[in-house]
Parts: structure tokens; C-alpha cells; sequence
């Protein structure tokens, strides 16, 4: 009963405390605990997966790791295979899902916010967005092998970690554009006023004062953006990414992007279909290694939020 | 220029610096085409595919003893059934617990609990779907299930729809704690004002006030629950084939389920094949119920944001 910080809570700690016996209040003390027991289940599951993770994944994770996290992936055993090319794989990915999502995504927030003024055209793209941030991320996949993989071959080479970016990039350009939309509609209109004030045109005033003012929001809204495309399988199954042994040949790193890939997600879900208790703890194993990655890299986009975040 | 109709204009003095201004415009307004485009090539990519199928289809294919596209067997209410059950059980986890941190962070907890617990869930929303698979086939079936059912299978719809409530429950907390939050602090004050305890305020006012706002992040579960697909095809969907049944304790695919295992293998089925067809069937169905739940659930949040 320490909440006093609105009247409300003021008011209801008074009323408590003026009941004759205040001990005796079980409805209200069942209800609290009620509530602190789903709030620990909602978020400590997270401390149990992590857990559970670490003690089915620890024969690879202590004695192996550095085997596990630099070598391919084997058929013969499961102590040979390793996530190598995954990781490498997802890097590429996110790689080519931010070079094509940050530009478009960031744009199209700029020019809801900035330009439209609530034309018709602009509450088409705003319902659009809306609605494409809540299609399912395997109908992205489907776009992805209808469009990307089959339509344009010419520009991605099929099923290669180009298509694969693309595919993700599309699932991720309406989490870009609804943050950065946040991010720009949060800069105080005071700042594009005075700018106008002193002559600057409309772009000289996006460019040099909005831009620069809501840039590390957009960026942490990026960051969570990529972390999201980071532990995605379902598209990337669609799209062609390598399930099983994968071969680079004597491909250097450039050639890879327009060669056979695979990614994380996808070795952990092809780790966890085999039979067999060794391939088990690989796909606990690996499990820790995209939990510590996504973990990471939103921890990044929190750091980058406290550390650049103004106060107007 | 009259001096008393100074415009924003006339102080950008140079017309290049004008100029270049424009064209910018048409980048950013060629980007939110971009976004239009994208829907628009999802809808024909579903459709086209999905008519092809259909029109080629026997009709009587579409009820039959389960799901073996490779045998031309396309019965869609295994799929389904096994979707809404799944979805179901999904939201009998994620309802109860993310109402209820919703209720605890908006109405009981310390102001300094509540910056901690808001990032955290966040946090929990960005844990990838396979990993909540791998948990489902290495904890929830053998260590916890099977304690209770001890006849149960090891890929099975209940282990299955536990994780992916796991998954829908930093959503639903997020929508819900968003609604309760919108509620005005004079409805509390003056509940409290009346001499009511915190539980009364919380269950007789805020509860009734945000009830539409708690519906909307329960339809957006479902809608998130439906279209979710590592963890099924990992804990519940196995092969890419299911007969039709009904227990939880058995093994069941989904609609996404069975896109992801033609997908595995969209080598061997490719071509005009009804199979690899039957994908993009089951993918604009896919499509048009997740549209449907997400624009209500969207027009409710629009309505409650407007009330207050």
C-alpha cells in the first residue's frame, strides 16, 4: 500500500485503511496475489525457457562450444554439426532485411508525418500499414517464393539470401514505419516552426532538424525491428532456406549472398525435427545461442534508447 | 511582394533550394507506394494461387479423412479444427495472464515496478517462435504433461497451444495495460471517493470501462495464435500430413503448419502441382481471417481511444 502518487491511489489507500478492520479485506488481498501470480507467470517463463535451455543444451555448451559455434552443419552426427552457417546466414539476412526495409520504412514514416495531409492516398497507406502488421509472417513467405524467388529470379538468383532479406523485409517495414512514425510525430513542432522562421525549406527542415532530432528512436525501433527478423523461420522455410547439409563450395563471402543460405531459426527448428537425444541438446544449444543474440541485440536497441533519449 | 504578406517562401530566398525540396517529396511519397505495392502483391500472390487451386481442385477433396496433399487429399477441416483448438488453448494461457499483469501493472504496481515490467515483456515478445517449439518438445510435453496424461503423444495440440500461448501473452498484456491505462483517473477517484476498496475499483470500474479495449487484445491474440507457425509445425504439426481428429492429446497440423511442411519441400512438389498449389489455397485463407479479426480488433481500439 506504499502507491501514493495519484489522487486515485491516495484515495483508495484511504478507504482501506478506514475500514474497521483491515486485516480482514481477503477479497482484496486474494485479488492482488491473484494478479502478482500472473504477472510473475507472464514474465518469468523467460527465466524458465533460458533455464531449461542452458541444462538440456549444457553437453554442447560446456565441453563443445567453440566447435558448435564455428563448424557447419553435418549429417553424420550430432556432435559434429554446428550453427556456423546459420549464424553467418542471419547476419546476411538482417544485412540485406535493413538495407532494403530502413530506407522505405523510414521514408514512408516521413512522408505520413511530414507531408500528407491526411489526403486520401495517405489513409490508404496508414490502414495498409496497419493491416500489414498483422499478416501472419508465413503468408510473407508465400510473397516472398511467388514474388521474390520466382518473378524477379533475374535480380535475386531464387532462393538465395537476397530473396530471403527481401521476404523479411517486407514483414518488417510496418514495425519500421509505425515507430518512426512515433518518433517523428514525437519532435515538438516549435523546432520545424523556428526553422521555417529563419527561411529553411521544407526538406532543409527535415533534413537538418527533424531527421537529426528523432534519429535515435527510429534507430531503436530499427534495432527491434532487425531482432524480430533475426529469430523468423517460418518465411525463411518458404523461401528456401537450406534445412539440411549445406555446401558454400569455394564460394568467398560476396558469392554467398546469391548462393543456398540458412539462418539460425531454421537450423534450430531442422536440430529439433531430428530424431534422436544428441540432436536434442543441439537444438537446446542453439536455442541459448539466438536467446543470447536476440537478448543482445535488444538490450542494444534499450541502451540506445536511454543513452540518446531527449527530453523536450 | 508586399511586405505585410511575407510568406514562409520568400525567406527560402534561391528557387534551386525550392526546387530540390519538391522533388524530395516525390521520394517519400514513392516509398509509401512502395508499402501499398506490398500489400497489393500479397493479395494477388494469395488470390491467384488460391484461385488456381480452386479451380482445379475436385470439390469433394476438400472433405475426405484428413490432410495427404501429396495424395490428393485436401480436407480442410482437419486443418481448421486443429487451428481453432490449438488457438484455442493458446488463449486459455494467454487471456487469464495477460489480463492479469495487464491489471497489476496499470492499478497496483509501484510506478518504478511498472518501468522495469513494461521493457521486460517487450523483451519477452522478441523471443523467437522455434525456441518456444524446441520448449514445447523438451519441457512442456515430457516434464509437465505427461505427469497428468500419461497416454499422451509425444507431438501433441496441447503442448502445442500452451507455447503458443506463451508467445501471445506479452501481447495481449501490452493491448490490455494500453486499454486500462486510457481509462480517466477520475473514474478510479471517484470509485475511490465512494469509500470502494482497490479490488472494487479495479473489478466494478475499470473492468466495465476498458472492457472493449481487453476485447480487442484478446481478438488480436487469436489472430496472432491462428497465424503462428514454428511452434505447431515443431511441437504439433510433425510430418506434412494429419488425419482428421479431435483429441488434444494427438498430433494435429495446422493451417500454418501444413504451409510450412509443403514448403520444406517446394522442390519436390513445385510445378503445377495441386499440392504446391493448395499452399497459397491455405494461405489466402490464412490471409483473410487474420485481415478480418485484425480490422475489428482495430476498430474497437479506434472506438475506445476516441471515447475518453
Amino acid at each position: 500500500m506504499s502507491v501514493l502518487t495519484s489522487p486515485a491511489g491516495i484515495a483508495a489507500d484511504t478507504a482501506d485503511a478506514l475500514r474497521r478492520r483491515p486485516g480482514a479485506d481477503v477479497a482484496g488481498a486474494v485479488f492482488k496475489w491473484l494478479l502478482i501470480g500472473a504477472t510473475v507467470f507472464a514474465t518469468g517463463f523467460l527465466a524458465v525457457l533460458l533455464a531449461v535451455m542452458i541444462v538440456d543444451g549444457w553437453d554442447v555448451l560446456s565441453g563443445n562450444l567453440w566447435h558448435f559455434l564455428t563448424h557447419g552443419f553435418s549429417q553424420r552426427s550430432a556432435a559434429e554439426a554446428g550453427v556456423w552457417q546459420g549464424i553467418i546466414g542471419s547476419l546476411q539476412v538482417a544485412l540485406v532485411t535493413g538495407v532494403f526495409a530502413v530506407p522505405i520504412g523510414v521514408a514512408t514514416a516521413i512522408y505520413l508525418v511530414e507531408y500528407a495531409q491526411d489526403s486520401r492516398f495517405a489513409r490508404i497507406v496508414e490502414l495498409n500499414i496497419r493491416n500489414l502488421a498483422g499478416v501472419p509472417s508465413i503468408v510473407y513467405g508465400l510473397l516472398g517464393l511467388a514474388v521474390f524467388v520466382q518473378t524477379i529470379h533475374g535480380f535475386t538468383q531464387g532462393k538465395t539470401v537476397i530473396a530471403g532479406g527481401m521476404t523479411l523485409a517486407a514483414m518488417v517495414l510496418p514495425i519500421i514505419v509505425i515507430t518512426s512514425v512515433e518518433a517523428l510525430k514525437a519532435v515538438p513542432s516549435s523546432l520545424r516552426e523556428a526553422a521555417y522562421g529563419v527561411g529553411a525549406t521544407k526538406w532543409e527542415v527535415l533534413s537538418r532538424q527533424v531527421l537529426p532530432a528523432a534519429l535515435s528512436t527510429i534507430l531503436t525501433g530499427t534495432v527491434l525491428a532487425l531482432a524480430r527478423a533475426l529469430g523468423e523461420a517460418a518465411p525463411l522455410i518458404l523461401v528456401g532456406a537450406a534445412t539440411g547439409f549445406l555446401s558454400f563450395g569455394d564460394a568467398n563471402m560476396l558469392e554467398t549472398f546469391t548462393g543456398p543460405y540458412t539462418a539460425l531459426p531454421v537450423q534450430i527448428f531442422n536440430f529439433a525435427r531430428l530424431p534422436g537425444a544428441d540432436w536434442g541438446v543441439n537444438a537446446a544449444a542453439a536455442s541459448v545461442v539466438i536467446l543470447v543474440l536476440v537478448l543482445a541485440v535488444n538490450g542494444l536497441a534499450i541502451y540506445l534508447r536511454n543513452r540518446f533519449e531527449k527530453q523536450w | 511582394m508586399t511586405p505585410d504578406h511575407l510568406t514562409a517562401a520568400d525567406l527560402q530566398t534561391s528557387l534551386g533550394r525550392r526546387i530540390r525540396s519538391r522533388t524530395v517529396r516525390w521520394l517519400f511519397m514513392g516509398a509509401a507506394a512502395v508499402t501499398v505495392l506490398v500489400s497489393a502483391l500479397i493479395i494477388w500472390t494469395v488470390a491467384s494461387g488460391a484461385w488456381t487451386f480452386i479451380s482445379q481442385v475436385e470439390l469433394t477433396r476438400l472433405a475426405d479423412i484428413g490432410w495427404f496433399p501429396r495424395r490428393g487429399l485436401f480436407d480442410l477441416t482437419t486443418l481448421l479444427v486443429n487451428s481453432a483448438q490449438i488457438s484455442v488453448i493458446a488463449m486459455a494461457v494467454a487471456v487469464p495472464s495477460g489480463f492479469g499483469a495487464a491489471f497489476y501493472l496499470s492499478e497496483y504496481a509501484h510506478p518504478r515496478v511498472r518501468r522495469v515490467m513494461k521493457p521486460t515483456l517487450e523483451l519477452l515478445a522478441s523471443v523467437p517462435s522455434v525456441v518456444l517449439g524446441v520448449f514445447a518438445i523438451s519441457f512442456i510435453t515430457p516434464s509437465i504433461l505427461t505427469n497428468f496424461f500419461s497416454d499422451i503423444n509425444f507431438f501433441n495440440k496441447l503442448a502445442a497451444g500452451i507455447a503458443v500461448g506463451l508467445l501471445v501473452i506479452p501481447l495481449i498484456a501490452s493491448i490490455s495495460e494500453d486499454a486500462l491505462r486510457a481509462v480517466p483517473q477520475a473514474l478510479r477517484e471517484a470509485s475511490a471517493g465512494l469509500g470502494a476498496r482497490r479490488v472494487t475499483t479495479s473489478i466494478r470500474v475499470v473492468l466495465p470501462a476498458a472492457m472493449s479495449g481487453l476485447m480487442a487484445a484478446t481478438i488480436v491474440g487469436f489472430s496472432r495464435a491462428i497465424g503462428e507457425t514454428m511452434v505447431v509445425t515443431i511441437a504439433s504439426g510433425g510430418g506434412d500430413t494429419s488425419l482428421y481428429n479431435l483429441s488434444l492429446y494427438e498430433s494435429g497440423g495446422t493451417l500454418t503448419s501444413a504451409m510450412a511442411a509443403l514448403g520444406l519441400g517446394t522442390d519436390q512438389v513445385a510445378g503445377n502441382n495441386l499440392a504446391f498449389q493448395s499452399l497459397f489455397f491455405l494461405g489466402a485463407l490464412l490471409f483473410a481471417m487474420t485481415l478480418v479479426l485484425n480490422m475489428v480488433g482495430d476498430v474497437i481500439v479506434r472506438r475506445l481511444q476516441n471515447r475518453y
